[in-house]
């Protein structure tokens, strides 16, 4: 008989999303309410995921479809705990933007429970069915803002080119099943033994579709539009949330059933992570939008993650899972920055609105100091040693075209982020912002800068609690 | 002349591969339809919708020519999937045309940089 406990998480938000549903259907003006419930699951089910997984080695559930080890478990809760803040730190915007309705909450309770089940998937079935639930949550997120253009027309092209990557993927599971006779990943390993030529062509369309949904180069187009034209806490959800439930299932799709085809699939991922790396750093420089340039910083860092997943050994995926989990906290806290920015309820989203921010708002610079800082990889700060992580792991294989490439990226990088910080502290002075930020704004804020800042103190636990995934 | 019937049958026999062709040939279809299509909105939905029968044909003559049903039952989630994105798409669409007016693939065009 099945553990049902080891999926409860799971379990626990399906039933609450229906529950919520239905209660949002038949009480009138519950979106406050619905929103609170949509919390409170949230923190639930990251305690369900705390108590029931978390110290279980690896065990398979429902036909070896499911399972369940270190790797999802922690997956799992970050995805949960990125969710919970996204959620908290959007009230008082959807409010400002008078969109802020019960659906919002739900959207983002169902893609959350995608990507859990993305994450636990050990068969291609479960891996399509965990991934659509996601997308098609997050379709209608992007267009959340209905009455606005641009809005809809973001809604509108992440649409077209998400559904044409699934079915890129779809076609790579068609062939994977054919010659393989199995969509189960343990099984595809096993019978991994001839036909390998058709099994190639089946990887490269799902590492296409994955690239999609990850925006790698040459991939990404759709993502500075999406993230321009979504609402920004949606924005948020995007840069922080998905990914990490990609990056997993990119790191169980290729380590297990393909392991023994890495010669093929390599070349593949260090051409996604140099073009991702030197693309972000090159695209980023003549932006003029925050939003814009934080899609083509994030297509950066997506490859600095894709370099680590290359090397093929458990190191590089235990970097990986470091820098993913330290680039979410960083775009936490400069998303948390962006919402500060707000005026008699207009939200203010060009880098010329940062101009002169250090002469009226001291304490929102310097966190805005510290963040850039991380994200252009300075020491001592998180963003340093998450790169430190990749690049030693990268060095150990003897790849050392991908860390120099890496490297060169970094300082072109480096370049757009102090120009941001040279036009907060030297560019001549705005109009003051409001400063009466709901508290969960600053919490987030504070927390995640400290995080940031003081990172170099602890990150022997944080490599203990990663070093215990062993994939390969 | 009987055993020249019997090749010609052998030759004109359906087997995996010809379903394999027919379903990469409507694959492309749908894939070309997108890249190439430079009017309107619903025939992009349209190729997406063949894109996925295309998968559907691979997989259920996959299925039979295994004898393993794991592919029919893949094909038969693909059609709720796809039935679920249509909805969501035209929703989108008829979102986007009330506020442009227009569903035109060259007038999409408001966010760039």
């Amino acid at each position: 008989m099945y553990n049902l406990n080891l999926v409860l998480p799971e379990i626990f938000v399906s039933l609450s999303i229906m529950f919520l549903l239905i209660l949002g259907v038949f009480k009138k003006n519950s979106s406050q309410l619905t929103f609170n419930l949509s919390l409170l699951t949230f923190l639930i089910a990251t305690i369900f995921t705390i108590n029931e997984t978390f110290s279980v080695e690896r065990i398979t559930l429902f036909n070896e479809s499911v399972v369940i080890d270190h790797m999802a478990s922690l997956m799992k809760i970050i995805t949960l705990i990125g969710g919970f803040l996204v959620l908290v730190i959007s009230s008082s915007y959807l409010k400002t933007l008078k969109i802020f309705k019960i659906e919002y909450p739900i959207l983002i309770l169902s893609s959350v429970l995608g990507m859990m089940i993305m994450i636990s998937s050990n068969d291609l079935m479960v891996f399509y069915m965990g991934l659509e639930l996601q997308s098609l949550a997050l379709y209608v997120l992007a267009t959340f803002n209905r009455d606005q253009l641009k809005s809809s027309e973001a809604g509108l092209k992440y649409f077209v080119l998400s559904a044409l990557s699934s079915g890129l993927l779809l076609y790579g599971c068609s062939l994977i099943y054919g010659f393989s006779g199995s969509t189960n990943f343990d099984v595809i390993a096993n019978q991994l033994d001839s036909n390998e030529y058709a099994l190639t062509f089946g990887i490269v369309f799902i590492l296409v579709g994955l690239a999609f949904k990850i925006s790698a180069v040459p991939f990404h187009m759709w993502a500075p539009d999406v993230y321009e034209g979504s609402p920004t806490t949606v924005t948020l959800f995007f840069t922080m949330v998905p990914k990490i439930a990609a990056l997993t299932v990119f790191i169980r799709f290729l380590y297990i059933p393909f392991l023994n085809l890495l010669d093929q699939w390599q070349m593949i991922i260090v051409f996604l992570s140099i073009a991702s790396m030197i693309f972000g750093a090159i695209a980023a420089i003549g932006q003029t939008n925050i939003k814009r340039l934080i899609a083509y910083s994030s297509i950066g860092h997506i490859g600095y993650t894709l370099a680590g997943l290359a090397t093929g050994s458990n190191d590089g995926i235990q970097s990986s899972i470091i820098y993913i989990s330290i680039y979410v906290i960083m775009n936490l806290a400069l998303f948390s920055c962006l919402l500060m920015l707000k005026r008699k309820d207009q939200y203010y989203e060009s880098l010329d609105d940062l101009s002169g921010l250090s002469k009226n708002h001291p304490l929102l610079s310097l966190s805005l100091l510290i963040i850039l800082f991380s994200l252009a990889g300075i020491p001592p700060l998180a963003g340093f040693f998450a790169k430190f992580y990749v690049f030693k792991a990268v060095i150990e294989q003897s790849m050392y075209f991908l860390a120099i490439v890496g490297l060169l990226s970094t300082v072109i990088a480096a370049f757009y982020y102090l120009r941001i910080i040279k036009i907060i502290y030297f560019d001549k002075e705005k109009e003051k912002y409001d400063t009466d930020h709901s508290m969960w704004l600053k919490f987030s804020l504070t927390i995640s800068t400290v995080l940031i800042l003081l990172y170099f103190i602890f990150p022997s636990q944080i490599i203990e609690l990663v070093s215990r995934i062993n994939i390969i | 002349m009987s055993s020249l019937i019997k090749e010609l049958r052998l030759m004109t026999e359906i087997g995996l591969g010809h379903y394999l062709t027919l379903g990469a040939i409507i694959f492309s279809i749908g894939i070309i339809g997108i890249f190439l299509n430079r009017k309107n909105i619903i025939v992009i939905l349209m190729s997406i919708e063949l894109i996925l029968l295309a998968v559907n044909i691979n997989l259920v003559s996959f299925s039979i020519f295994l004898g393993d049903l794991t592919g029919q039952v893949f094909t038969l989630f693909i059609l709720t999937v796809a039935a679920a994105e249509a909805a969501i798409g035209l929703a989108i669409i008829v979102v986007y045309y009330r506020n442009s007016g227009t569903i035109r693939v060259e007038h999409i065009d408001k966010l760039k940089g």
